[in-house]
């Protein structure tokens, strides 16, 4: 069984986002990027299949600039056997990239298709279903842990209030919960050797999908900002002040 | 235009969440319908026809429905979707695995986690855990949404009186079953719903000091209890109580973050609460820069403290 691991280069986590002055996006110009962290425990799940010796390759795809290769070979390096990279300078929302990968599911034929829940750049949190409804897949949002068993896949999510277990028929698509796996470091040695690893690059023309954003970006804005707080001395000072002064509780 | 909300439910009641749902969608202006799919739904599809502002409430029941599996809920929002303009689904766990589904099979782009109604197309939502915000235009016929529900007042959970009718639900996809389920036992205030919630840190140690510590506080003030991610990736709370940017969203009226240093992911969970209270031992905390109140003070002192003092 093959898996596809689409993985989306994103600012950092760790990068606190400056809004233009103009109100026309986020800076992200000279600003670390990184793999989306809900995709790296994607593509640790998938290499970990591999490992148990349910999967036999693993591919690793991701859609967007140039600079996208970059994320592809650090997914080969966690363990991805080569990867497609679908190029393209045109700003990608969720249903054109669930259309892009729709195109090479049908191409590729996964058993799996494991992404991450959400991207940390637009929190949207739609990709993996939208794929499944494109490709008329079962789909398991959220999982905390995936067991494969033939050609059925056992996948506990993450719900409110608690945890569900749900039983596809494969191929199915699944969207990762952070506590699902923790990821690998990336060794030298395996950097290195994903740099010999086959990465094809293709265009949505060559796929026959048309990319164009569906949502208007009016503007961004910076959120309101709260009001300085205050440091009080002790509890009596904060018992006063919530009683009296912000009248909580 | 007329606008459909599916109903968070539990086959019994209506969830919360629907309530906040159905404000935005008054909001978008037009009728409201409100869709309860499920089996053996009738008391919660009953209690959605006394929602303020429902004009019409749709029961599909049958087996199929039960557990809320995303293709066959999805697959009956789409016997319906033809009627309506906007299609809102709380951003709950369960609406944000249905809602993408819907929109893609209609082919028009979903818009998550609304926090706004500007107007009819157009729409206000954080984006960069929060950091900004996106005012963005749909020009699809068919608008399908998630409502962030702290970024909307509750309607009225009475005072309404809508016709129910009752249909037959969507056939089973047969790709995928409910196995089952563990739900953790909580019989305090929900999380996104509590007025006040008292949220714990890594700096609590232990899941012991964590229940001995910030347990009684919340006993004492009838709150919800929260957690960062490190206290849950650690062990010290179940993960639904996780608060922040991959947890739940939460905005009570009194939020006291104890030993929690206030991660960018953590305070886009949190930072719409209307009185923030951080108690930290390191006056450097970036928590400190939203909350209303500080205390520098070791927490195992200073919540115990607090319990006594209250």
């Amino acid at each position: 069984m093959k898996v596809l691991v689409p993985v989306k280069r994103v600012v950092d986590y760790n990068v606190k986002v400056r809004v233009k002055s103009d109100g026309t996006g986020v800076d992200i110009a000279n600003v670390k990027m990184s793999m989306n962290p809900f995709d790296e425990i994607a593509v640790e799940e998938a290499v970990r299949l591999k490992e148990k010796g349910v999967v036999t390759e693993v591919i690793a795809v991701s859609c967007g600039v140039t600079q996208c290769q970059e994320t592809l070979r650090t997914a080969m390096a966690i363990g991805a056997d080569r990867a497609i990279h679908v190029l393209t300078d045109v700003e990608l929302q969720p249903l054109a990239v669930a259309k892009l990968l729709k195109a090479l599911v049908d191409k590729e034929q996964p058993g799996l298709i494991i992404l991450g829940k959400q991207a940390i750049d637009d929190d949207a949190n739609q990709t993996g279903q939208m794929l499944a409804a494109l490709a008329n897949l079962p789909q398991a949002t959220f999982a905390s842990k995936v067991e494969v068993a033939g050609d059925k896949v056992n996948v506990t999510r993450e719900i409110d209030g608690g945890l569900e277990t749900l039983q596809l028929s494969t191929p199915a698509v699944i969207t990762t919960d952070l506590r699902l796996n923790e990821p690998r470091y990336v060794t030298l040695p395996n950097i290195m050797k994903a740099k010999k690893k086959q990465l094809d690059s293709v265009t949505p023309e060559d796929l026959g999908v048309d990319v164009t954003p569906r949502l208007k970006t009016l503007k961004v804005s910076e959120p309101a900002k709260r009001g300085a707080g205050v440091k009080v001395a002790d509890v009596a000072a904060l018992v006063d002040k919530l009683k009296n002064e912000a009248k909580v509780i | 235009m007329t606008n459909l909300v599916i109903a968070e439910h539990d086959n019994a009641s209506i969830k919360p969440a629907t309530l906040n749902t159905v404000t935005a969608a008054v909001a978008c202006g037009g009728d409201v319908h409100v869709l309860v799919a499920g089996e053996g739904a009738a008391a919660a599809a009953a209690a959605a026809a006394q929602i303020a502002g429902v004009s019409k409430v749709i029961h599909a029941d049958g087996a199929s429905l039960k557990n809320g599996l995303a293709e066959n809920v999805a697959a009956q929002v789409l016997a319906l979707a033809p009627g309506y303009s906007h299609i809102l689904f709380p951003a709950t766990a369960g609406g944000k695995n249905v809602a993408p589904r819907v929109a893609a099979t209609l082919d028009v782009a979903q818009i998550s986690d609304i926090t706004k109604v500007i107007s009819a197309d157009t729409f206000e939502r954080p984006i960069y855990a929060g950091n900004a915000i996106a005012t963005v235009q749909s020009g699809d016929a068919t608008k399908v949404i998630t409502v962030r529900t702290t970024g909307f007042d509750a309607a009225a959970a009475t005072g309404g009186s809508a016709a129910v009718e009752t249909i037959a639900a969507a056939a089973d996809n047969g790709k995928s079953r409910f196995v089952g389920s563990e739900i953790a036992r909580n019989d305090r205030p929900e999380l996104t719903a509590a007025k006040i919630i008292v949220s714990g840190g890594r700096a609590l140690g232990s899941a012991e000091k964590f229940n001995e510590v910030i347990t009684p506080l919340a006993d004492k003030l009838g709150a919800a209890i929260g957690a960062s991610r490190a206290a849950v990736d650690a062990g010290y709370a179940a993960n639904d109580l996780q608060v922040g940017q991959t947890g739940k969203i939460v905005a009570p009226q009194l939020y006291i973050a104890a030993g929690i240093s206030g991660a960018i992911q953590h305070l886009a969970g949190m930072k719409d609460s209307k009185v923030i209270v951080a108690i930290n031992k390191d006056p450097e905390a970036p928590i400190f820069s939203v909350a209303d109140y500080g205390l520098e003070a070791d927490l195992f002192t200073a919540v115990p403290e607090l319990v006594k003092a209250l």
